[in-house]
């Protein structure tokens, strides 16, 4: 069964590059049979059968309190990438101070007038109208300001959209009322990430949250797990109404539109856990389809792509002969073709640091 | 261009005429309030609509402000209940969107806009101007009365289906497809229609007030001794005119793509939810200086008038709104930095946005070179203009910042963009209603509001609006985003005080709202000119409330 889920969220990813400009079709088309919110079952689940020997999933991390999350400290969050930096910098040393000066400025000024020309103070009223050289004063300094904003700005948003060239990308797609994250480079393995109950909320078999998972309302059942020190190549999309997937620990937010492919990226050197919310309104559980972004170690990130049922790029994929157990367990060679053909789920990825173990 | 105050003392010859009765000849009650042509009458009820408007508005915002002091979904699902009965979790958060779409479009269609425009703006335009009254006195009648209908259809939506549960939950942005695909059932349609009523009356109003700004001025009053609220207002009914078309092209897309099978905003038939959002925003960008115009208008000549000093710069004051007006059209992509526009587009809008605030600018620093020399006196109007420039200003630094493209990776739906509106519109917008309110009040009632309640008014309500929003920066800077009825358990120290902000502006309004029925019923009674020799402008020449037709022989301006 989940082989022809494969097949078919496969079928999907080509059918969305061969339609190019129209890959919503693609995806509307198939995603209702590939996509099904199912909290209750994580995909993970070894119960199946058929997956027994599937490598074991990696130890996933604790979020660190005050990293990736919001606190109650009056300020941005701790910042985890170089662009996050540069934003942080021109935030809080260029447009802060900005904002406070001119703020106090024009209190001082409001502060003066009040106490030196109310009515006691100065009973006789001047008759001044006019003043060129004041007007003009005050419309150059401003643009000077203005100026200086703008440089910093305008190189920042150019940094922005310089991105290194990407190690990894992930495909991260809107759905009311959660995220599923798609990894063209790994055997196009697909996870389904919904946001995590609490103890008294959930029913029969569903994962309640735990302090592991993070923080209330953030927390996930699956995380988007990617490798420490790798570009990260984020295409947002959205299956019905628009989303927007942000992460405000990297300084990335990028909506999520139905019939568009929208890029962002990130580099995240830090492992740890990071997480962000749901930010563009999307119907009624809008404030409860968090993300959460898992960096790991690029093995941990091997192994944990492997239990998912994906292969590494730079593995060889097996032959045509998908799912033989003949071809489990080659040594890798050669980039993996992204229009490969399904990898069973038998075929498990030399890099992987489990034991391969072929059956079907 | 040297002296640009009107004198009363010219007048004085004109206005003794205008006593005799026919000129205060009133129809009976239901011909005078409901088949209204006379451009006061028309004012005050854009004005009592607008104040019935507020308290609807301003009473969901309390429910949304007791919903977010915690921490968790206290009271959505009882309210819900209340209003149709035991329902779902879903229903309940939908409810939310409701709530959060219902007090964005009510604020600005419903409170602002009539207020400023269709209240201040008939009452005192045809009056500063010199003019008998509007050009158009019947079409000034159906623009109010437009309202009244599209009022009832939003706060109808409430009670159809709306896709998950009753009402329209799509923002008042109403972005495709959550308000196409993502709402069936007839709420979102009420919600549109609703809008295009709005937009009617106001196309309607903005007409009226081009024609008669540009044609029935007074003779002698060229437009650069025109007073600068009839500039402002006359910039505002120009954005007006060009950018509520839009809407309604924008808006009327949206509803044959609910009912009619078109695409404009599905990628499935070749449409773009984006080209929504660029119409929307064509719109809604002039529609926030539309709101904050009349404003400036109404805060010059409060501070001229307690300073005794003619406006400061009055040239660079007038054209100072026409550049926001003119360059408020081509920044609107600011709102839209992370929908995935391409680099360059995203500098160009990062710089134009920009430049904005050089007007802004100069309109603040006038103001403050109004008073510097003057002699000022703290009654309620100058408290309100006064608390308007520094708000004002506050609200528009937070703006430059949002307008870095770069930034807004971080900021854009956060709750530092929920304060930032704010500040510029329930500090700025708000107090200069308030101020404009205060300033009228005797003119347009004929009774002294008073004062000692009005200064208590302002202390309370400024204290509580900046205890309200003020934390809402900090809930920003870590990332809340907008429009959600529950959030991390980290935001809960900052929202808790927000709602305590909440209840410190209500008693500020139970506090106007006192001295309003006091002044109405027990008000002293208000001369010609309360504020003294600097109030310069016409409406200071008749007396305390006007004649029911002003100005029978035309005053003439030197």
């Amino acid at each position: 069964m989940l082989k022809t889920i494969r097949g078919t969220v496969l079928a999907m990813l080509m059918g969305l590059a061969a339609l190019g400009a129209q890959p919503v079709l693609a995806q509307a088309a198939t995603s209702t049979q590939t996509v099904t919110p199912n909290p209750g079952a994580p995909t993970a689940s070894p119960a199946a059968p058929a997956v027994a020997a599937k490598p074991a999933d990696i130890q996933h991390l604790a979020p660190t309190p005050g990293v990736g999350m919001p606190t109650d400290h009056i300020g941005l969050q701790p910042q985890y990438t170089v662009i996050g930096g540069e934003a942080e910098r021109f935030h809080d040393y260029i447009l802060v101070p900005m904002m406070v000066i001119i703020s106090v400025f024009v209190l001082i000024l409001l502060l003066w007038v009040i106490l030196r020309y109310n009515a006691r103070q100065n009973p006789t009223p001047s008759k001044t109208h006019h003043n060129t050289f004041i007007e003009i004063v005050w419309t150059l300094v401003p643009v000077m300001i203005l100026v200086a904003i703008a440089i910093p700005s305008i190189r920042l948003l150019a940094h922005q959209y310089s991105p290194p060239k990407a190690d990894l990308t992930v495909k991260a797609i809107g759905n009311q009322w959660y995220w599923t994250y798609q990894y063209p480079d790994n055997g196009d393995i697909e996870i389904v990430s919904n946001m995590l109950k609490e103890k008294s909320e959930v029913t029969g078999k569903e994962k309640a949250r735990t302090d592991a998972d993070g923080p209330r309302l953030l927390a996930v059942d699956e995380r988007m797990v990617v490798p420490a020190g790798a570009v990260v190549k984020v295409i947002t999309t959205s299956n019905d109404v628009i989303h927007s997937w942000a992460l405000p620990a990297a300084w990335v937010k990028m909506d999520a539109v139905p019939g568009r492919l929208n890029e962002t990226w990130f580099k995240i050197d830090r492992p740890g856990v990071y997480f962000g919310q749901c930010s563009e309104l999307c119907g009624a559980r809008h404030a409860f389809m968090p993300i959460a972004v898992e960096v790991v170690p690029p093995a941990q990130f091997a192994q944990w792509i492997a239990a998912k049922g994906g292969t590494m790029k730079g593995a060889k994929t097996p032959d045509s002969t998908a799912g033989s157990p003949a071809a489990a367990g080659k040594p890798a060679s050669g980039p993996v073709p992204t229009d490969a053909p399904v990898p069973g789920s038998a075929a498990k990825p030399a890099t992987s640091s489990q034991p391969a173990v072929a059956q079907n | 261009m040297t002296d640009i105050a009107a004198h009363p003392s010219h007048f004085h010859a004109e206005h003794g005429d205008e006593h005799h009765h026919d000129a205060d000849h009133k129809p009976a009650f239901f011909a005078r309030w409901f088949m209204s042509t006379n451009h006061k009458d028309i004012g005050t009820l854009y004005l009592i609509f607008a104040i019935f408007a507020g308290i609807i508005g301003g009473a969901i915002s309390g429910l949304m402000r007791a919903e977010l002091a915690h921490p968790g979904i206290q009271y959505l699902g009882h309210w819900y209940e209340m209003l149709h009965g035991a329902g779902t979790a879903d229903q309940a958060h939908h409810f939310w969107n409701v709530l959060v779409t219902a007090h964005g479009l009510i604020m600005v269609f419903f409170m602002v806009m009539p207020a400023m425009i269709g209240g201040f703006g008939n009452w005192f335009v045809p009056i500063m101007i010199g003019a008998p009254d509007m050009a158009f006195p019947r079409m000034n009648n159906i623009s109010f009365w437009l309202l009244v209908p599209s009022f009832t259809l939003l706060l109808g939506s409430s009670f159809f289906s709306g896709g998950t549960g009753p009402g329209a939950g799509i923002g008042w942005t109403a972005y495709a497809p959550l308000s196409t695909s993502g709402s069936p059932g007839p709420a979102v349609d009420m919600a549109i229609l609703s809008l295009h009523l709005a937009g009617a009356s106001s196309i309607l109003g903005a007409i009226n007030f081009i024609t008669t700004i540009l044609n029935m001025r007074a003779p002698g009053m060229t437009l650069h001794k025109m007073p600068l609220f009839a500039w402002s207002v006359l910039v505002t009914a120009f954005l007006l005119l060009l950018a509520l078309p839009v809407l309604a092209a924008a808006i009327t897309m949206l509803l044959t793509d609910r009912n009619f099978g078109t695409t404009f905003y599905d990628a499935a038939g070749g449409g773009d939810p984006i080209l929504y959002q660029h119409l929307f925003w064509f719109f809604g960008h002039p529609e926030v200086y539309i709101m904050i115009l009349p404003g400036f208008g109404m805060v010059s000549h409060i501070i001229s008038t307690f300073s005794k000093k003619p406006i400061f710069g009055y040239l660079g004051m007038a054209y100072a709104m026409v550049a926001i007006g003119v360059v408020g059209f081509v920044v609107w992509a600011h709102h839209m930095f992370t929908t995935g526009l391409a680099v360059d587009t995203k500098m160009y809008f990062t710089a134009a946005t920009m430049v904005i605030a050089v007007p802004t600018g100069i309109k603040i620093f006038s103001w403050i070179a109004t008073m510097w020399e003057g002699s000022l006196s703290f009654k309620t109007p100058m408290l309100w203009a006064l608390g308007f420039i520094f708000m004002f200003t506050v609200g528009g630094v937070t703006g430059v910042l949002l307008a870095n493209g770069g930034i807004d990776n971080y900021f854009q739906d956060t709750y530092y963009v929920v304060a930032h509106f704010h500040y510029v519109l329930s500090l700025g917008a708000v107090f200069s209603l308030f101020a404009g309110f205060y300033y009228w009040f005797p003119k347009m009632s004929g009774r002294m509001y008073n004062e000692a309640l009005g200064v208590v008014h302002f202390v309370i309500f400024f204290v509580g609006v900046n205890v309200l929003f003020f934390p809402m920066h900090f809930l920003g800077l870590q990332g809340m985003p907008r429009r959600y009825p529950d959030y991390p358990d980290a935001y809960e120290h900052w929202n808790t005080i927000a709602t305590y902000g909440y209840m410190i502006m209500a008693i500020g309004m139970v506090i106007f709202f006192v001295n309003v029925i006091y002044s109405l019923l027990a008000g002293p009674k208000a001369p010609d000119n309360p504020w003294g020799e600097g109030a310069t402008t016409l409406e200071w020449t008749l007396p305390s409330p006007p004649p029911y037709h002003q100005f029978e022989q035309l005053p003439h301006i030197d």
